[in-house]
């Protein structure tokens, strides 16, 4: 929303700046986003052309003479749009314009040049605004003016333009008089509203026009005025600038009008040129499927059922608060026109503009909401306005059809609950000053405030709502801040989520960085890790309208993000990732699903580089093992697509399953691009946090010496440690204190298809020191079962 | 054999003196004071002396031990001392060698502020409470306050999964699911996921985070929001900040506030980054929990009041640590990762 500060001083006297104003406009609710001025602009006059001369080296440029009151100037142009006799906008040598752009003395191909015709652009506007048949020339002034004296001053440019952000609750301050309602109310003036008034009015209404039907409850009021005799002509100079300091462009006297009184009240309007209208009515309806309109733009629009048009007798000629038809546009040969102040549903405006991707400024507007009652105010500024400016003959009797006449709403307000809630303690009198100042006529019967709700705000519903009022006028920042008080509480987090805070920092000591990729995967992620047709983690939850299809399904699975990271830090050439996430999973309790998915948590582990399946393994056991789950039982997992058939495990905690540690499959691995091993570990997070125990009970420190014993067997290659260590530990008598594993080797010596495993045993008693016999003796029973069970054979060390 | 014994004594001194390492040392005191040494043996023929005799060569030899003893013992010292002092001169390393053998781990930037905010709350009694990331439309919108017709509810804006459910497009639907569990009186917070229909760029992720908080109990005000916030405020971003509360609309709170905060480049003055305003915008938005809010909770609204918050950490962690892209947050660049 953009404030030009010399519009708004229409309505409210200030002599504050536009930065105080600014200031003071944001905190009272009204968020400034930027202030805007011609302040760059130094120097440039108003000039008169005197000559026009051919340049002898420059079949493009000019060489015009041009009387600037003090002087006459030769400056040369390359403008096209020049005629002697203009007034023209000229920057003196040491003149300054936006963009940090200084005028000196040029020598255009031998000719000096002492100064610059400006064009609209060159003094600050932007292209948007500026009239069409200004584009691409020099701006040429409207009438005569002193010469000499300073451009801003003749388009009365001295004041900055300060834009707002506007809050969706807010529609009545899309408008200069809603703007001005809040600098009054901000800044304690009083609000001059326009005193509407129409001297002229000549014939009827009906002697133009068959009337107006409304033939949906999406349009709550339709108000309708004529105007004969137009003559269509540019605006006056004055209307142009106000429109084009608003951000819109000018057109012509009657479109620019209801340009002008919409961005004044907030109430978009359209004129219809009466003579292309087929049986010179108006019906407001629903679109039949596939109707059609050619729009102002030249675009052809195709309506559905719950699109709201305007039709003549034969057929549409506008989008209901969106966009007025090509052929009743207003023209230069349009004669009579008739006028619309309409109120349509805010929420078929919305669907509609954004189904056919047109967003006006009348649409964002209806969108947000506008009070029925401003339809026949703004109708009748129009009329004022016409006739002010001469644009045409205003004709008696309105058209007002208008359902449900919306009445001002009635709300009460405990003083003592503003003062409660705002945490302040200001007197009635003050709430009663601030609402009045809002033209919420308030009164105080002594116990409550009655509050009557003016019906541009749209937004008001409750006793919170008017304290809200208050409040803001008050300043928030004037409120001083007070403790919570109460009883204590206790800060806390749930057990599973601190369990997710110790992992992250065991996984940290152990080395891993920390990741976090999207909730949505695109479905082919499964595919890509080889996923059989019928797994389960197939049944995933599908978006209705995703970002695209790599976005569109819920993931069931970590791996596949931690994958694709990988890859992508692998083919930048990062040399080794340890990273893993700690995130959600998605999974249906039945599809479609009608009832929230369970959000299961799973750690993701994933690495490629200077490691091994080993160092994951270990990872993962000491990650555990600072939970308090200490036992750990591995299957092999030989016929997953996903993994490594000969290097992957399933994890198990005392029989709960945990997760799957594994070094993923080489075919995966060429759908992600890598040609490193990659190591990951999927893990059942919820699992783990339900298994674990941080009770921690210390153990005494050993009185009696350790006994230490090494042996070496040589065993079938496919024979498990795992296996081997079960029978070591079973024969210990519980006096094995640790069992390190310090050797396997493979070679010539061994014989093919074996393998040597060399463990160091460490036995301890707690009770007494033990002796070599007994140690000896448990040595030989587990070499006995080893050559028994598994066909070890002891081997010399 | 009192020639002899000086004699004896000015050999061993010569060559202890001119001896140069600990083996020559020990060989010298041994053939001096060993028990085959030459002063023994000289001793040993102290039999054949006058009584007169004994006592005064047995001073003399006794002197002439103890002299050799003594320069050993130092000999030996000054010896052990240089050996020593080469030993440590030949293990000189070059102490600007860097090894790079520890992998070193590290917490993502965004994650980790989620955890220090959290740690903050609880020591403000905060209770931290998860919610789902597939949420309810009435969790999400409804029980919000949220008008029917608002644009946020478009397939435009928010992802669906069906007609009742959605990617949570904010963290406040924690707060309904809390109020519906806990009632009233309550103090929490929440982080996590959000999800909004927006195409990746530098400043926009369909995914980003945010962190929510909630305060119910009776009579609590504007003036304890703005309180419990400036603490929140001076403990993330430093003591010398200073926030601004302004007027704003949110469908769930009334009266709504966003807040700004001072620069956190300039941290006040006035710089490029913040347009020369002095402020770091709309950081935060917060208000008083719309009546409609807490009885859609079940929780009497005219006994209880209560604030909310809600912030988002992508943006806080940009700000915090200069990151001009929110793509490298999702990204996962080790390069990256290891910054932090």
């Amino acid at each position: 929303m953009l404030l030009p500060i010399k519009w708004l001083k229409d309505y409210v006297d200030t002599d504050k700046s536009s930065r105080e104003l600014a200031d003071g406009l944001t905190l009272s609710g009204s968020h400034v986003e930027s202030i805007d001025s011609h302040d760059e602009v130094i120097n440039v006059v108003v000039g008169k052309i005197l000559k026009i001369e051919d340049h002898p080296n420059a079949d493009k440029l000019v060489i015009c003479t041009v009387d600037i009151g003090t002087d006459e100037l030769i400056i040369v142009t390359g403008a096209k749009n020049l005629t002697v006799g203009d007034y023209i906008p000229v920057a003196k040598i040491g003149a300054k314009l936006p963009n940090g752009i200084e005028i000196n003395k040029t020598n255009f191909r031998g000719v000096d040049s002492f100064g610059m015709l400006c064009s609209l652009k060159e003094l600050g506007f932007h292209d948007n605004v500026i009239p069409k048949e200004m584009k691409d020339g020099i701006f040429i002034l409207d009438k005569e003016y002193p010469l000499g004296k300073d451009i801003l001053e003749v388009l009365e440019l001295r004041e900055a333009v300060i834009e707002f952000e506007i809050t969706p609750n807010r529609p009545d301050c899309l408008s200069i008089i809603g703007m001005a309602r809040e600098t009054a109310a901000t800044f304690n003036y009083e609000l001059k509203e326009p005193k509407i008034e129409i001297k002229n009015e000549v014939d009827d209404i009906y002697d133009y026009t068959n009337g107006i039907s409304v033939e949906t409850d999406k349009c709550q009021r339709f108000y309708s005025r004529v105007i004969k005799d137009v003559e269509i002509k540019p605006s006056p100079l004055w209307l142009q600038t106000r429109l084009m300091e608003a951000g819109i462009r000018p057109i012509s006297n009657i479109v620019d009008i209801t340009n002008f009184v919409m961005l004044e009240y907030g109430q978009p309007l359209h004129a219809y040129d009466l003579n292309h209208l087929n049986g010179k009515k108006i019906i407001v309806r629903q679109a039949k499927n596939g109707e059609k309109l050619v729009t102002l733009d030249g675009n052809e629009r195709i309506f559905d059922q719950n699109d709201i048009i305007i039709t003549d007798a034969e057929g549409p000629i506008g989008i209901a608060g969106v966009m007025g038809g090509l052929d009743s546009e207003i023209t230069n040969e349009t004669k009579i026109v008739l006028l619309e102040g309409a109120n349509f549903n805010s929420k078929n405006v919305r669907l509609t503009s954004k189904k056919l991707g047109l967003r006006t400024e009348a649409s964002t507007r209806f969108e947000k909401g506008i009070d029925p009652n401003l339809c026949s105010v703004a109708v009748e500024r129009v009329c004022q306005l016409v006739e002010l400016i001469g644009a045409g003959t205003v004709v008696k009797g309105s058209i007002d059809v208008y359902n449900e006449v919306k009445e001002p709403k009635k709300i009460t307000l405990r003083p003592e609950r503003v003062n409660m809630l705002l945490g302040i303690e200001i007197p009635v009198e003050d709430m009663l000053a601030s609402l009045n100042g809002l033209g919420i006529k308030s009164t105080f019967d002594g116990v409550l405030i009655h509050a009557i709700i003016p019906t541009f705000r749209l937004d008001i519903d409750i006793e919170a709502d008017l304290i809200e009022e208050i409040g803001r006028l008050y300043g928030f920042h004037n409120i001083e801040p007070k403790p919570l008080l109460g009883g204590l509480t206790r800060g806390e987090k749930p057990f599973n989520l601190r369990i997710e805070d110790k992992v992250k920092s065991i996984l940290q000591g152990l080395g891993l960085n920390e990741v976090m990729t999207y909730s949505f995967i695109s479905p082919k992620a499964y595919d890509k890790i080889n996923l059989p047709e019928d797994d389960s983690h197939r049944k995933y939850i599908r978006l209705l309208n995703p970002l695209g299809e790599d976005y569109s399904t819920m993931r069931t699975t970590l791996l596949p993000n931690m994958l694709e990271l990988l890859s992508r830090n692998y083919n930048r050439g990062v040399e080794s990732v340890y990273a893993y996430e700690i995130g959600n999973t998605f999974i249906p309790k039945n599809l479609p699903i009608t009832e929230l998915p369970d959000e299961k948590k799973v750690l993701s582990i994933g690495s490629y580089g200077d490691t091994d399946f080993y160092e994951l393994k270990e990872i993962v056991e000491i990650t555990l093992s600072k939970l308090g789950i200490k036992s750990y039982q591995y299957e092999r997992e030989e016929n997953n697509p996903t993994y490594h058939p000969g290097r992957t495990a399933r994890l198990y905690s005392n029989g709960e399953y945990l997760g799957i540690i594994g070094e993923i499959h080489p075919d995966v691995l060429e759908n992600y691009d890598m040609k490193a091993r990659v190591y990951t570990a999927q893990i059942d997070f919820d699992k783990v946090v339900e298994l674990t125990n941080l009770e921690i009970k210390y153990k005494p420190l050993p009185k009696y010496p350790a006994m230490v014993r090494d042996i070496a067997i040589v065993v079938k290659e496919d024979v498990l440690v795992g296996d081997i260590e079960k029978i070591i530990m079973k024969h210990g008598l519980g006096l094995i204190e640790s069992l390190k594993l310090f050797d396997i080797y493979r070679g010539s010596q061994i014989g093919e298809g074996l393998k040597s495993v060399a463990y160091s045993i460490v036995y301890r008693s707690y009770e007494r020191t033990l002796t070599d016999d007994e140690v000896n003796e448990i040595q030989d029973s587990i070499i006995r079962d080893l050559e028994n069970s598994i066909g070890a054979k002891l081997r010399s060390i | 054999m009192k020639e002899k014994l000086q004699e004896i004594r000015n050999l061993a001194i010569d060559s202890i003196n001119n001896a140069s390492t600990l083996p020559e040392i020990e060989e010298l005191r041994i053939k001096y004071l060993g028990k085959k040494g030459e002063l023994t043996n000289v001793l040993k023929g102290m039999g054949k002396l006058s009584a007169e005799e004994r006592p005064v060569i047995g001073q003399i030899a006794n002197e002439i031990r103890n002299e050799i003893e003594d320069l050993i013992e130092s000999k030996n010292k000054k010896l052990r001392s240089e050996e020593k002092a080469k030993k440590l001169q030949a293990e000189k390393i070059d102490i600007t060698v860097s090894k790079k053998s520890k992998r070193v781990g590290h917490r993502h930037p965004l994650l980790a502020t989620i955890q220090e905010l959290e740690d903050l709350f609880i020591s403000m009694g905060f209770m931290v409470i998860p919610g789902p990331e597939i949420e309810t439309v009435k969790n999400n919108f409804d029980d919000l306050n949220s008008p029917e017709n608002h644009p946020s509810r478009d397939l435009s804006d928010t992802f669906y999964i069906n007609d009742e459910m959605l990617l949570r497009t904010h963290t406040s639907p924690v707060q309904i699911r809390a109020m519906k569990e806990y009632g009233a009186p309550l103090r929490m917070i929440s982080a996590g996921r959000t999800f909004r229909f927006d195409d990746v760029d530098d400043t926009h992720s369909p995914m980003f985070h945010q962190l929510e908080g909630l305060v119910v109990d009776e009579k609590i005000s504007m003036a304890n929001l703005i309180h419990t916030l400036d603490i929140f405020i001076k403990e993330l971003f430093g003591k010398d900040m200073k926030t601004r509360y302004r007027p704003h609309h949110f469908p769930f709170t009334e009266p709504s506030a966003e807040v700004d905060v001072s620069c956190l480049k300039c941290r006040g003055k006035g710089c490029p980054e913040c347009n020369y305003t002095g402020w770091s915008m709309e950081l935060l938005g917060c208000g008083m929990v719309h009546p409609n809010v807490l009885e859609n909770c079940g929780i009497d609204s005219e006994k209880y009041s209560g604030f909310a918050f809600g912030m988002g950490i992508d943006r806080i962690t940009m700000v915090k640590y200069g990151i001009k892209d929110i793509r490298l947050l999702f990204d996962n660049d080790n390069r990256f990762l290891e910054q932090f």
